[in-house]
């Protein structure tokens, strides 16, 4: 982490400052699948010199609080102490707001991204197969269901289209 | 005694009571059926259930932190969330009766979980058109959640209703115990009237029908009769409730009781 230093971002331009504090945020993991940022996950719903703005994924997700006690460290760290942390229910979060990155990584990790609503061809993240059945609604954590592969027999966490 | 002597927050005048009311009986129906879920947790009759009723829990538990943190703000007495959680006994509680029922047997507890996310999920899609930002907010972002609870819980009374001999004597003997809680979910009080006229809540009465032909739908789909209708029991958006919510209060309760605004 870089070291405090004021006076340095005094005199940076907002679009610069703003920069920074992406950057920042882009290596916050987000604590239940370390694989992907905020950013990535797509609850950074705004940034500004004053304040970030953040969204929950689930009303009663767990990692919520958590994640707002990494942000704040991760800008503390970085010389963005003063920077402000707000969350918003409005507009409500959806896993559309993934991004393809993040949905690489996911895939990446052997989590099967998210397939849009009524779609049943769910891929293997494993060996790709579309040969997959649902084995549990409700998964590990709020936003995965649980499949498995009926060609290489794996199960796997499927990241539930929200 | 009059109830209304022993309640500790007795009704007020003016403009916010309407809204912390409607707030309450929202964070209250959420606040009490998650708690009531939880208390499966580790003991359901496989994992990939337990972790349904758990997780189902979480997102409702999740509303209510919403519900009652706006609720709080709206009575502007200092009380937060948790304080209205956790510090507020029987008779100021404003769920609706269906939430409290015991768990009984797994078919019981997706019997009522399916009349009442059926019926949640068409309140909160009206919800989402509330003149009030927060409760709009909240609506928009627990329907999809809820959406999803309802297609679970009609999935399991098709299931079970369409099962074994057992399955089906255990899934209608469910919802023959939840069937007389309907009515109270279609019932508009003062409160519920000037919420709807001021267009923070709606009249729950228009959906009604709707609601009926869900429930029919799938109760076809399960091979399953209606039960009979019954006496209707009403009262707990007035605070009146069954004996079973004071035992699920003392669990819930104890510890924020005993240790008022305790931390670790």
């Amino acid at each position: 982490m870089v070291a405090a230093d004021h006076a340095g971002l005094r005199s940076l331009g907002k679009n610069e400052v703003v920069g920074r504090i992406r950057a920042v945020l882009e290596q916050v993991p987000d604590p239940e699948i370390p694989a992907l940022s905020i950013v990535d996950l797509g609850i950074v719903r705004d940034v500004t010199p004053a304040r970030v703005l953040l969204t929950p994924t689930y009303t009663g997700c767990p990692a919520t609080l958590a994640i707002e006690a990494m942000v704040r460290i991760a800008l503390d760290q970085s010389g963005f102490g003063d920077v402000g942390i707000e969350t918003t229910l409005s507009p409500p979060w959806t896993t559309d707001w993934i991004s393809a990155e993040g949905r690489a990584k996911l895939k990446a990790y052997g989590i099967a991204p998210p397939v849009p609503a009524g779609t049943r061809a769910v891929e293997c993240p494993q060996c790709g197969s579309t040969a997959t059945e649902e084995v549990s609604r409700f998964g590990s954590t709020p936003c995965k269901a649980q499949w498995r592969c009926r060609d290489c027999l794996e199960p796997f966490d499927l990241f539930k289209c929200h | 005694m009059k109830d209304e002597t022993r309640t500790q927050n007795p009704p007020r005048a003016g403009e916010n009571l309407v809204l912390f009311d409607t707030l309450l009986r929202l964070g209250d129906d959420s606040l009490i059926l998650g708690q009531r879920l939880s208390e499966w947790c580790g003991h359901a009759p496989s994992v990939e259930v337990d972790l349904s009723l758990a997780n189902m829990g979480l997102d409702l538990i999740g509303q209510a932190t919403h519900f009652l943190g706006a609720a709080g703000a709206a009575e502007g007495r200092g009380r937060d969330g948790d304080a209205l959680a956790f510090r507020r006994d029987v008779l100021d509680f404003r769920n609706c009766w269906l939430v409290e029922q015991p768990n009984g047997d797994f078919a019981q507890t997706m019997a009522r979980q399916f009349l009442f996310s059926t019926w949640q999920q068409m309140l909160f899609d009206r919800l989402t058109a509330s003149t009030d930002a927060t409760i709009a907010a909240i609506a928009a972002k627990a329907v999809k959640e809820v959406t999803y609870h309802a297609e679970l819980a009609a999935e399991w009374v098709v299931r079970l209703g369409d099962g074994t001999e057992e399955s089906r004597r255990r899934m209608a003997a469910g919802l023959d115990w939840m069937w007389r809680f309907i009515p109270e979910l279609f019932e508009m009080d003062e409160i519920a009237t000037e919420a709807a006229e001021r267009g923070i809540g709606t009249d729950v009465t228009l959906f009604r029908a709707d609601y009926d032909a869900r429930i029919a739908a799938v109760l076809a789909e399960a091979t399953l009769e209606a039960p009979k209708d019954q006496r209707p029991i009403v009262g707990g958006r007035r605070g009146h409730h069954s004996e079973h919510l004071g035992h699920i209060l003392a669990p819930m309760q104890f510890l924020q009781r005993t240790y008022p605004d305790a931390t670790w």
